[in-house]
């Protein structure tokens, strides 16, 4: 009934007014414009020093934007907000826990885990995949249910199993009774900052140096590098002398700049911009453009568009949900791994409850709907719901004189604009259905 | 002949909850096994049934009125919460004027909680009209908003009662106690008796069976069978004539209205009011006991109520004496089989009701 229905409508595509698209623009980004004056509001009430605000953006924008970009695929394959990424982050804590056993340290020790992690967060997506496919329409309640499940097994295998069923020697790791692993479990001194800072372990601190200064020289001598290589490779031939030249003028105040930070221990030391982790995220971001022009990216396209219809022309639409739950699980499980080495510590049973809440909700905040969501709007969302988290207790305190007001607000707001979100969606979806059925 | 039968009870009944079913046979053979006070087992049994079933009949008018369990039963909880402290309130203001006793408190909290609860479930029943298709998802976050957003109004709502304020600070404790006031058990104790050495909590079973017969009744009254017919086929019934959205509304209502009695019944067996993070995750708690129980995201009846609540709940007593008779280290068994099976049983049923 909807299939026949859903022929090439005509549109009156009329010019809009000034008015109407300022109208147009402000309805289709309400939840945005809201957040940017909601932070606006408490940075200014909470009367924050802006570089201290600027030092703690960048650090949690480096961590969770990987978590929220995994989101990506499966709004693109109409499957909905993926709540089963705790799933995925689930597995890589495991395989931290198992490497940090092992005692392998460092970059090498976070590519260990890496390479564990994908076989067994592809095995938990297409698990989860199949699941979704037997309750179709309802994957995103069906997503929250199954983390709560999975916390379960999660538990059951590492208080019950560890050090039991499972071996596990280690007297830092494992509760005193021998089994279970224990509450907190520190990376210092072996993953922490695997990803972040490799040469720290390896006892060239400035290798690499997540700092800020450091990272403009590094990324200085990478633009000109990939540059150049670019002329070579694709124009064949070498640039002009004037722009050389003042490319080099460029880059050598830029790095005479940080260098002179480096030298007088500036405050700019302390703003961490890790350049590995910011390699990789951009490498995603450009993963998830490469891979919409492919001829799974544009199945997978018009999956999330009707599946009536994709599977009328050909597509296993099955096939390519599981696919789509496959590919997020797996980028979850890094983005969790990314998390914790920067954050160096983590609750053994609790890190990853939260993580597909706040993703979500970072992700909906940048714009993104049930039915779309873009690279910008997930770093975006990540950059104005974590300003939010920085602001909102100091912003409770002055309000209120108690910072726990604030702190109660920011997660309020994470329920909120997911109910928020979801409603107006369902609403849309449900209205267009009417029209389309003329009743 | 036979394995037809067993054929169609299968089906029936399903396979995870024969699962389910199975662990707790298994579970009382361990009980008895292992030589544990059965008598205790049965008594704390008997008062936690008491104790949720209200709370898991709430799901009945939701999954009949068609908008599926309703995992949004917390607000009505939030409701119920509201008429407790403010019953509480009104007690210490009137102190030393009128001495209210126990009973007429709790039913003085009811009769409060009743027009926020109404309110609410008109309201919350407005929003999932709107919402067809996606209920479950929505209730889940819009009962997960309101809660925290409760949050913040226990830290500013004007209760100031010593047993519900902090001597400093701001706001209303996390936990208070009901014993001052003499509601703690008052329904668990009313007509109590023994049979060996096993308490029966005549009165808390006795509201259960109160509330399931006012459901049973209010099912075969016009509005309800009405409401029935709504939820099984809302095209059907609108083409005969029922309004189908007022039907959901009623059901959501009622709904709510049992969350916030199930929560006072609750809140006296425990004989603490559990405030801020509390209501949180209960929804799923009523929503698995149902399930277990028979069923599905569109069907339920009382007996689903019943045989849910007493199996799920029963687990629950059984299953933590029972690890811990294994060795200590089994001590957190309890909750993880709790969760396991609990969130289990949701999933299954998702994907029993199958696509859109």
């Amino acid at each position: 009934m909807l299939t026949q229905n859903s022929l090439p409508e005509v549109e009156e595509h009329k010019r809009l007014t000034n008015k109407e698209a300022a109208i147009q623009f402000l309805t289709n980004n309400m939840v945005t414009i809201m957040f940017v004056v909601l932070v606006l509001a408490g940075f200014l009430v909470a009367g924050m020093n802006p570089f201290l605000f600027i030092l703690d953006i960048v650090a949690r924008m480096s961590r969770n934007s990987f978590l929220v970009l995994s989101l990506i695929i499966p709004v693109v394959a109409g499957m909905g907000l993926n709540f089963s990424i705790v799933l995925g982050a689930m597995a890589g804590q495991a395989l931290l826990i198992f490497v940090t056993h092992w005692g392998i340290t460092g970059l090498p020790g976070i590519l260990l885990c890496i390479v564990l992690v994908t076989p067994l967060s592809m095995f938990l997506g297409y698990l989860t995949g199949k699941l979704f496919n037997k309750a179709k329409g309802q994957e995103m309640i069906a997503g929250l249910i199954l983390a709560f499940f999975a916390q379960g097994i999660y538990e059951l295998i590492f208080l019950q199993l560890v050090g039991g069923i499972i071996p596990m020697d280690n007297r830092v790791l494992i509760m005193s009774s021998g089994i279970g692993v224990r509450t907190t479990v520190d990376l210092t001194g072996g993953l922490k900052y695997g990803l972040d800072w490799p040469g720290q372990i390896w006892g060239m601190p400035n290798l690499l140096r997540p700092t800020f200064p450091w990272t403009l020289i590094v990324g200085v001598i990478a633009v000109i590098v990939g540059f150049l290589v670019y002329r070579f490779v694709f124009k064949g031939r070498m640039p002009s002398l004037p722009s050389i030249g003042a490319g080099l003028v460029a880059a050598g105040l830029i790095v005479y700049w940080s260098a002179i930070q480096i030298q007088q221990e500036t405050m700019m030391m302390m703003v961490r911009i890790p350049l590995l982790t910011w390699i990789v995220i951009l490498t995603l971001c450009l993963f998830i453009v490469f891979f919409s022009r492919t001829k799974l990216g544009q199945d997978m396209r018009s999956v999330g568009q009707d599946r009536h219809v994709a599977a009328v022309s050909g597509i296993q639409v099955d096939r390519v949900r599981v696919i789509a739950i496959m590919m997020s699980m797996v980028m979850a499980s890094w983005g969790h791994i990314i998390f914790l080495q920067n954050m160096g510590a983590f609750s053994t049973y609790g890190s990853h409850e939260q993580i597909g809440l706040y993703s979500v909700a970072a992700l909906l905040i940048g714009g993104a709907t049930v039915s779309k969501a873009t690279i910008s709007q997930a770093l975006l969302g990540v950059f104005l719901f974590h300003a939010l988290f920085i602001v909102s207790p100091s912003a409770g305190r002055q309000l209120f004189g108690d910072a726990q007001v604030g702190e109660y607000f920011r997660v309020f707001v994470a329920y909120g604009v997911i109910g928020i979100t979801l409603a107006l969606h369902a609403w849309k979806k449900l209205l267009q259905r009417k029209d389309q059925l003329g009743v | 002949m036979l394995q037809n039968l067993a054929a169609k009870f299968m089906t029936n009944f399903g396979l995870a909850r024969l699962i389910i079913l199975g662990f707790f046979i298994f579970l009382c053979i361990m009980a008895v096994v292992f030589q544990l006070d059965i008598a205790e087992l049965l008594t704390s049994s008997l008062a936690r049934i008491g104790m949720w079933g209200v709370l898991v009949l709430a799901m009945l008018p939701a999954i009949s009125s068609g908008i599926g369990p309703n995992f949004g039963v917390s607000l009505g909880i939030l409701c119920g919460l509201v008429g407790a402290l403010t019953a509480l309130e009104t007690a210490f203001r009137l102190g030393g004027v009128v001495e209210l006793s126990g009973g007429v408190l709790f039913l003085l909290a009811i009769i409060i909680s009743l027009p926020f609860a109404i309110l609410t479930g008109i309201a919350y029943g407005w929003l999932l009209n709107r919402v067809k298709g996606s209920e479950m998802m929505i209730a889940t976050y819009v009962g997960f908003s309101m809660v925290s957003i409760m949050k913040i109004a226990w830290l500013f709502l004007p209760y100031t009662s010593p047993e519900m304020a902090w001597p400093i600070g701001r706001g209303v404790r996390v936990q208070i106690s009901l014993a001052g006031r003499g509601i703690t058990r008052i329904l668990n104790n009313f007509l109590s008796f023994n049979i060996g050495d096993v308490v029966v909590p005549t009165g808390l079973l006795l509201f259960f069976a109160l509330m399931c017969f006012l459901v049973w009744l209010f099912m075969r009254s016009k509005t309800g069978i009405a409401m029935r017919a709504a939820g099984d086929n809302p095209r059907f019934s609108e083409a005969a004539g029922i309004n189908v959205n007022r039907s959901r509304i009623i059901g959501t209502t009622f709904s709510t209205i049992l969350g916030a009695i199930g929560i006072l019944v609750y809140a006296q067996s425990y004989g603490f009011i559990q405030l801020y993070e509390g209501p949180m995750f209960m929804p799923f708690v009523a929503v698995a006991a149902v399930l277990i129980g028979g069923a599905s995201v569109k069907k339920a009846s009382i007996t689903h109520v019943v045989v849910g609540t007493a199996l799920f709940l029963g687990i629950q007593v059984v299953a933590i004496p029972v690890a811990n008779a294994f060795t200590t280290d089994w001590a957190s068994m309890g909750e993880i089989s709790r969760k396991i099976i609990q969130n289990g049983v949701i999933l299954y049923a998702l994907t029993q009701a199958g696509g859109d």
